[in-house]
């Protein structure tokens, strides 16, 4: 999907189903994609769409049922602890709440202090301090006032900062963000998002941006996969796909996003109950749906 | 315009504290028209939830409400005994909350809460009952044989219309809606939304909108309301709220809002 480099980390057509015939959910069908370092991929879809399964998926959280994950040119091991020790260091996650991801019972400091202290052995006393407060100050908080706090005396947002430095402390290379700035306030959300920029931009991290919002995603990705009932359906550059959508659930998604232009008088606000349908025929009917993959309709892949 | 259907002026509420009082809302004033949709935004801590509270007097100590009226009609809310409140609560006032979704109570099948609703104010028995919860039911798109299930087999969105539709079965005067679509999908919220909005306009009530997110405010609402620390700070039309903000925060705002198209907005914001 992007020229130029090497992935960093590569889903080659993973599955993963829940539950077990005539209850089985496949939660993800045959999902490929690539991270690539100093580049946001987003991943798009509404709730039940496979976004967080994927998410787990790349958090080795789940083992696929089928396909494998390659990280820098090696399928990850599942059997090797080590391996896998080293694979969780690289690949670290930012949750959605920001409000019961850090421990109450510790101060700000110790939840920096700790994953250093775990996986940067070398490092040692005085250091360590050091670090902490590079670290905080990285991301834009002032060490001497926020070091010495608890997670309740700080704001969501500062909350959700402290979340990345944490993952940058473990020397994180892919971070993956789900949906990060959902539960913040509306003005402390670019914050958050320019902070994932500047990380990307500065150290080469690889992000999986997973959201509903696409207008966030357009502000923080490169790249956009559009997923829907457990299957990519669209992909490729984020302002091509927006700009010139292919699949009828990614017109849909689109044009349900608040466009203070339109009000919702105009008849140009309403869905387009077409792709509604077409969306929910596709989706109701399982064989619709292999049926259109057979005849490559169902996905397209837009200016790669 | 004539005499607007609520009224509110200069409504000042504190939080009262073992010390000092924080003041939650501070001398709030603004009318909504009979079959206006009226927008309050503003972040979390603005006071906006506390205002929504107040107008049907749900809001609980240590909430208290210092000064000003809330006319609904011309009838101060702030006067009615325990009796006339009882009433006047779901039957002229309304109100969706947050997570309605949840509010649904999960061992009782969809019919008995409507049932619930109807019974107390309108004395209706259990046939009655039936056939007002099934003409609501169509009212916002779910069938009506489906009211015999309980609220976990709906989907989030389906249990939202569910509240909505159990909030108009009154035919209230205006409906409060808290944040109501904050916690769905954006497919989800849109046709919940516009499904309001054509209502609003077969059966005249008016809606008092709060949310956080003013691109939404403005493609619904007639006129809103921008509320900064307790104050209302702007209050105009939503097309020159959109076009023209006046007050700083207004502008901060909206540059907070990454658009889909064109610029990325913030960028400048951001630098």
């Amino acid at each position: 999907m992007s020229a130029g480099s090497e992935p960093i980390l590569k889903l080659d057509r993973v599955s993963k189903t829940f539950g077990s015939v005539p209850y089985l959910v496949k939660a993800a069908q045959a999902v490929s994609f690539e991270l690539h370092p100093g580049r946001t991929l987003a991943l798009v879809g509404e709730s039940g769409s496979g976004k967080t399964t994927c998410a787990r998926l790349v958090m080795r959280e789940y083992e696929p049922n089928e396909g494998e994950l390659i990280f820098k040119g090696k399928p990850v091991q599942t059997g090797n602890a080590k391996a896998l020790a080293d694979y969780r260091r690289s690949v670290q996650m930012i949750f959605q709440d920001p409000f019961s991801s850090l421990n109450p019972a510790h101060t700000i400091a110790y939840h920096l202090r700790r994953p250093l202290q775990l996986h940067q052995r070398d490092l040692k006393g005085k250091d360590i301090d050091a670090k902490v407060n590079e670290l905080l100050e990285r991301v834009k908080l002032d060490p001497a006032l926020v070091a010495p706090k608890h997670p309740h005396e700080l704001s969501g947002g500062q909350r959700q900062r402290v979340n990345i430095a944490r993952t940058l402390a473990v020397g994180a290379e892919v971070i993956v963000a789900d949906e990060p700035t959902s539960m913040l306030d509306v003005s402390v959300r670019l914050g958050v998002l320019n902070l994932l920029n500047e990380m990307k931009r500065d150290l080469k991290l690889a992000l999986l941006y997973i959201t509903h919002d696409i207008a966030t995603a357009r502000y923080v990705a490169e790249d956009i996969i559009v997923m829907y009932a457990g299957q990519i359906v669209e992909w490729g550059n984020i302002n091509k796909v927006i700009d010139n959508p292919q699949h009828p659930y990614t017109k849909l998604l689109l044009s349900a996003v608040p466009d203070p232009e339109i009000r919702f008088d105009d008849p140009r606000a309403h869905l387009q109950t077409s792709d509604v349908d077409e969306v929910r025929r596709i989706s109701a009917v399982p064989d619709a749906r292999s049926i259109c993959i057979d005849k490559d309709h169902f996905i397209r892949q837009v200016g790669a | 315009m004539t005499q607007p259907l609520l009224s509110i002026k200069n409504l000042t509420i504190d939080y009262i504290g073992e010390n000092t009082d924080f003041r939650a809302v501070d001398n709030v004033s603004f009318d909504v028209a009979a079959g206006e949709i009226f927008g309050l935004a503003g972040e979390s801590g603005c006071g906006k939830s506390t205002i929504a509270f107040a107008i049907s007097r749900l809001h609980k100590p240590p909430a208290l409400i210092r000064s000003g009226q809330i006319l609904l009609e011309g009838r101060d809310v702030l006067d009615l005994d325990i009796q006339a409140l009882r009433s006047f609560r779901w039957r002229e006032v309304a109100m969706v909350f947050q997570s309605a979704m949840n509010s649904l109570n999960p061992v009782l099948r969809v019919e008995a809460q409507f049932y619930d609703v109807l019974r107390t104010h309108q004395g209706m028995n259990r046939k009655q009952a039936r056939e007002r919860t099934a003409e609501m039911l169509r009212l916002v798109d779910i069938q009506p044989d489906r009211m015999s299930d309980y609220p976990h087999q709906f989907s989030g969105g389906m249990r939202q219309r569910i509240v909505i539709a159990i909030c108009l079965a009154l035919n209230p005067k205006i409906v409060v809606m808290d944040e109501p679509t904050t916690a769905l999908d954006v497919v989800v919220q849109r046709e919940i939304l516009q499904r309001v909005n054509e209502l609003r306009k077969k059966l005249g009530f008016s809606v008092l909108f709060i949310t956080h997110d003013l691109g939404l405010m403005v493609q619904v609402c007639d006129r809103i309301g921008i509320m900064l620390e307790g104050k209302l700070v702007e209050q105009n039309t939503a097309q020159e709220i959109y076009a023209s903000p006046q007050h700083d925060y207004t502008k901060k705002l909206w540059a907070s809002f990454p658009s889909l198209h064109g610029s990325k907005t913030a960028e400048a914001f951001a630098s």
